[in-house]
């Protein structure tokens, strides 16, 4: 039994464990479990600002004699998110307070077809321009749900899964690859943090180990705990020409009909971010998928899927999964 | 604190032009707002104070309209490119909605009064404002 915490990518390192002790040969069946009560738990960063002391003292690491947060700069998700999407904008153009909405427009329109989401309604650009402003340009429904979640996965070794049933033999979903990166030190990553690099470096990992590119990936669960994510991550996973996430977005490839369905589960905007659980959630998403059991979402013939998440401070988690063979 | 006065933060110099100031690795270069012991990007344990340029480029912002109690809002909250030092900091005397803050524009460093504790030192803080 281990118990891990990596932030948002607690789940993907609960799994890699399990998988990295089966590759060790300690054991031949891992169940790795993601669990979060998250319901009104709110911001998650900033906290409260105290009212300022009777007597200006600096303390801390930066010597601040008062809150910072809101002083100098945000250190809300929301604030800290938005930065990242608009730093894209900035660095290749394109972006706007309309096209990050429509993001969140498609990853709310695909939460209509799974009933497991925490939200499955259908929102207009207009709903979701005109919604309560949290961090410009994310608005509450570019904003992952805070919900209670939990998910599970069992792995097992290839060995042990010949002495399985048929039925299950079927059913099983291969790991093709499961990598975790952590960031490199780079200008500027202690003062906004880089989400971009490590998930780079993760996916080019994978696709290594996988065998395969990203124009093999029939859907992609990725990221998308703000709409502004999931622009960025479009790049980092190699889904599109660098600097090209914005024509990729409008070019309908991440719709559910497009070339590269990106969050067809309604993404962590509908489905929720319970913290722990989001990284073993969208594993089972693409696993369900590969099997053929999605339902009303299922992505037709999906042979291969990949799933990503990030945990700041920083840790990125992908895992490629392919449909079994058997 | 001799003039009666004391920075937000450390890293803010006061006195006649303000400015930021960074640990900067003698080795590689890197910068760092708070002391180290040693670099994160290549382990040198040297460091040298050096003082970031007022002026610079606003290469990303957000416009917090929601923040922890007793936060007030709605602030602009960005990064600031100073000379190829990326600071992050608050967008001041601008009014705080997207058509008068824009990705790249022009922005110098600004300090304000955060007022006097009883001891009668004044603390003093710091954004950046449009250049224009």
């Amino acid at each position: 039994m281990f118990n891990v915490a990596n932030a948002c990518a607690t789940g993907a390192t609960a799994l890699r464990t399990a998988i990295m002790a089966i590759r060790a040969g300690e054991c031949d069946t891992g169940l790795a479990v993601g669990v979060e009560k998250l319901s009104g738990a709110g911001l998650l960063a900033g906290g409260s600002r105290k009212e300022d002391a009777a007597n200006w003292t600096p303390s801390g690491r930066y010597g601040a004699i008062a809150a910072i947060d809101g002083r100098v700069g945000t250190e809300t998700m929301p604030g800290v998110f938005a930065q990242i999407g608009m730093e894209y904008g900035h660095r290749y153009g394109g972006t706007s307070f309309e096209l990050f909405a429509r993001i969140s427009e498609k990853n709310h329109a695909h939460s209509t077809l799974n009933p497991l989401a925490a939200y499955s309604k259908r929102f207009t650009l207009e709903e979701i321009m005109g919604d309560l402003m949290i961090a410009y340009p994310n608005t509450r429904p570019m904003c992952s749900a805070n919900c209670d979640g939990a998910a599970a996965a069992v792995v097992v070794s290839g060995a042990k899964l010949k002495t399985l049933s048929l039925e299950q033999q079927r059913r099983a979903v291969k790991v093709s690859a499961s990598v975790l990166t952590s960031d490199p030190w780079e200008e500027g990553c202690q003062v906004l943090p880089n989400v971009n690099t490590l998930t780079r470096n993760a996916a080019s990992q994978a696709y290594e180990l996988a065998g395969v590119g990203p124009e093999d990936l029939d859907l992609v669960e990725l990221h998308d705990c703000f709409a502004t994510a999931e622009l960025v991550h479009y790049d980092n996973l190699g889904l599109c020409p660098e600097g090209g996430a914005v024509d990729f977005f409008q070019s309908g490839a991440t719709w559910r009909d497009g070339s590269t369905p990106v969050n067809v589960s309604g993404g962590l905007e509908s489905k929720g971010h319970p913290i722990a659980a989001t990284g073993i959630a969208n594993i089972w998403e693409v696993a369900t998928h590969l099997r053929g059991e999605a339902g009303d979402r299922q992505i037709e013939g999906a042979t291969v899927g990949l799933a990503h998440v990030i945990g700041l401070g920083s840790a990125c988690g992908v895992h490629i999964l392919e449909r079994s063979a058997a | 604190m001799g003039d009666g006065t004391v920075p937000l933060v450390d890293y803010l110099v006061l006195g006649d032009t303000p400015h930021l100031e960074v640990a900067e690795c003698v080795a590689c270069g890197a910068h760092y707002f708070d002391r180290r012991n040693a670099c994160a990007a290549c382990s040198g344990t040297e460091f040298t104070t050096v003082a970031l340029p007022a002026e610079g480029e606003l290469k990303t912002f957000t416009i917090v309209a929601f923040a922890a109690p007793g936060v007030p809002v709605p602030f602009v909250a960005g990064v600031v490119d100073l000379g190829g030092t990326s600071v992050r900091a608050n967008v001041i005397n601008v009014e705080p909605d997207a058509d008068h803050v824009t990705l790249g524009m022009k922005v110098r460093l600004a300090t304000y009064s955060m007022g006097t504790d009883e001891a009668g030192t004044e603390a003093v803080g710091f954004g950046f404002e449009p250049l224009s």
